[in-house]
């Protein structure tokens, strides 16, 4: 075929995610380096920005670790947010890895039908499924008024919702049918072979699982992983609505600088930063569980 | 069975319930007859869906989104099919690389999205929000799924049969027309399916981009706040996931036919 043909069909695309995508993201990065004064922005460039966000001050203490920021709130929210993120990150991964598993071994008719049944939920309305929550969690909600009606408890329990365990149980909620399709694809790709060699050789279930189907479901399962991670640690509603004031994540403090706060370029610096942070950790993950000798290995 | 597939498959009973069982709560309730999503249930009644088709803003909003949702699905199918051939078919200079730039919306969180593209339509261009700087929004979110959808379907059938066509006589047009495209239709459909229900359950984007004139996600949320609107909540909500559930339904039946067997289950 002609050789530019491949470069024009591109290019519409292209041109849209340049425009609607690269150029926001830039013009984020730039007004970071630029400050609110008052109503109006000062397009002087600085790292005035940058600097709010880690400039020493006095400690200030959160959950017992010391924060020594003038303005601590930034850092102290993006490491709550990374732990909250991670804790729910590890639970969809440990209830999902199962799921797949299941799948890929054990379901032999309709598969596609298991496939559907999982994948629906994921594509029907984030907002929705982070406010059934809400309903099952809330003081008037269904576990409380379920066990006022068993006799199970007098008072409805008000430790339930608006907090930072109700934010992870619902992020993992949201997340575990996404995680089961990549570790499944891997474990469905798995040779069933080996397993019978193995299996020849006198390992036992638990060594086969442990020497061959674990390792070689882990590109799907690392993928699941970053699947889950990154989106989570920015996530806005999830926080909005069953996090309450405890629960709050660095999201809703970059919609507080753009709208209530009225700090836009503060917004964006913290936006970067949140971002840079992420990337610079998934990079240290894939580092660290050499991610391309397992990719070889497993032939992904 | 031996006593360990039994325990699998509890787990995976286990698992579904729990994915379903919250969100299932909502088409309960709202067909409750009590102003609050409580036990036990008090008797059936189909009162909360009553007042809706006379709620004004709720069916503007209602229209908004069907439009921005059609609007956005017919974009996203027309810009991603080009890109899908030409990521698959021909050789492009850092395929990779543009691959990933193509996905990033992928993993860069919708908050950041929103405002980064609020920052540049308001602060540097200065363009009032409206439907349109929400449907770019939407744009966004939806390209590389439809992209994503395209280049799977495109790998799945065998390029011969288009070397064939050429071969045959056929140009590079008529090949795509009478055979890419038409080998290609279900990922197309499932592209415009997709692209929509992204569109249409957007929420992050939509709360910084919209105007004057709301999405239904947007109106929906701005009803959250009100306890006493709960019952309608309810009633939207519960028609929003079946809507979207049997689109979904729909796009993924659409998607898996005609693929090989081995193929049918991945993503």
């Amino acid at each position: 075929m002609r050789r530019t043909a491949g470069p024009a069909l591109l290019a519409p695309a292209f041109l849209v995610m340049a425009a609607a995508l690269a150029a926001p993201l830039g013009a984020l990065v730039l007004l970071s380096f630029w400050t609110q004064t008052g109503f109006e922005i000062d397009r002087t460039f600085t790292l005035a920005n940058y600097w709010r966000i880690v400039e020493p001050g006095p400690p200030t203490w959160w959950n017992g670790i010391p924060f020594p920021f003038a303005y601590p709130v930034p850092a102290i929210l993006l490491v709550k947010s990374l732990a909250m993120s991670l804790t729910a990150t590890a639970a969809v991964i440990l209830v999902a890895w199962p799921m797949a598993y299941f799948l890929a071994f054990r379901v032999r008719r309709g598969k596609a039908a298991w496939i559907i049944l999982l994948t629906v939920p994921f594509w029907t309305s984030y907002l929705l499924r982070v406010f059934s929550w809400k309903i099952v969690l809330g003081y008037n909600g269904a576990v409380n008024s379920g066990l006022i009606a068993l006799g199970v408890i007098g008072e409805p329990l008000d430790f339930l919702l608006y907090n930072p365990v109700a934010v992870m149980i619902t992020l993992t909620h949201s997340w575990i049918a996404f995680a089961v399709l990549p570790i499944y694809v891997s474990l469905e790709k798995i040779d069933r072979s080996l397993l019978e060699a193995a299996a020849d050789l006198g390992d036992s279930r638990w060594a086969r699982l442990r020497r061959i189907t674990l390792p070689l479901s882990m590109p799907g399962t690392v993928a699941a992983t970053l699947l889950v991670f990154i989106p989570t640690v920015g996530d806005y509603v999830t926080p909005t609505l069953v996090g309450g004031t405890q629960g709050t994540m660095i999201g809703s403090l970059v919609q507080q600088l753009f709208t209530r706060q009225d700090n836009a370029p503060m917004g964006a610096a913290v936006s970067i930063v949140m971002m840079l942070v992420i990337a610079a950790l998934v990079l240290v993950f894939l580092r660290a569980i050499g991610w391309r000798r397992m990719r070889a290995r497993a032939g992904a | 069975m031996s006593p360990r597939r039994d325990a699998l498959t509890w787990y995976a009973v286990a698992f579904v319930a729990f994915l379903y069982g919250p969100v299932l709560l909502m088409p309960l309730f709202s067909f409750n007859d009590s102003n609050f999503a409580t036990f036990p249930l008090a008797g059936f009644t189909t009162r909360h869906y009553a007042g809706m088709a006379a709620n004004i803003s709720m069916m503007e909003a209602l229209r908004n989104s069907l439009t921005v949702a059609l609007g956005v699905s017919a974009a996203a199918t027309a810009l991603a099919l080009p890109a899908a051939l030409a990521l698959t078919r021909h050789r492009i200079p850092g395929r990779a690389l543009v691959t990933g730039f193509m996905m990033l919306p992928l993993v860069v969180p919708s908050i950041v999205l929103g405002v980064a593209l609020l920052v540049i339509l308001i602060r540097i261009l200065g363009v009032q929000l409206s439907l349109w700087t929400v449907a770019a929004g939407h744009l966004v979110v939806a390209l590389p799924f439809s992209l994503a959808v395209l280049m799977s379907r495109l790998e799945g059938f065998d390029p011969s049969l288009e070397e064939a066509s050429g071969d045959l006589g056929a140009g590079g047009f008529g090949t795509f027309r009478r055979v890419t495209l038409p080998l290609a239709l279900p990922g197309v459909i499932s592209s415009l399916l997709l692209a929509f229900i992204i569109s249409f359950d957007e929420f992050v984007i939509s709360f910084f981009l919209t105007g004057t004139r709301n999405t239904l996600p947007v109106f929906l949320f701005s009803q959250l706040r009100f306890p006493n609107r709960l019952p309608g909540t309810l009633a939207l909500g519960s028609l929003i996931l079946f809507g979207s559930a049997l689109l979904v339904i729909l796009t993924e039946v659409i998607r898996r036919r005609g693929l090989p067997a081995d193929r049918a289950g991945g993503l």
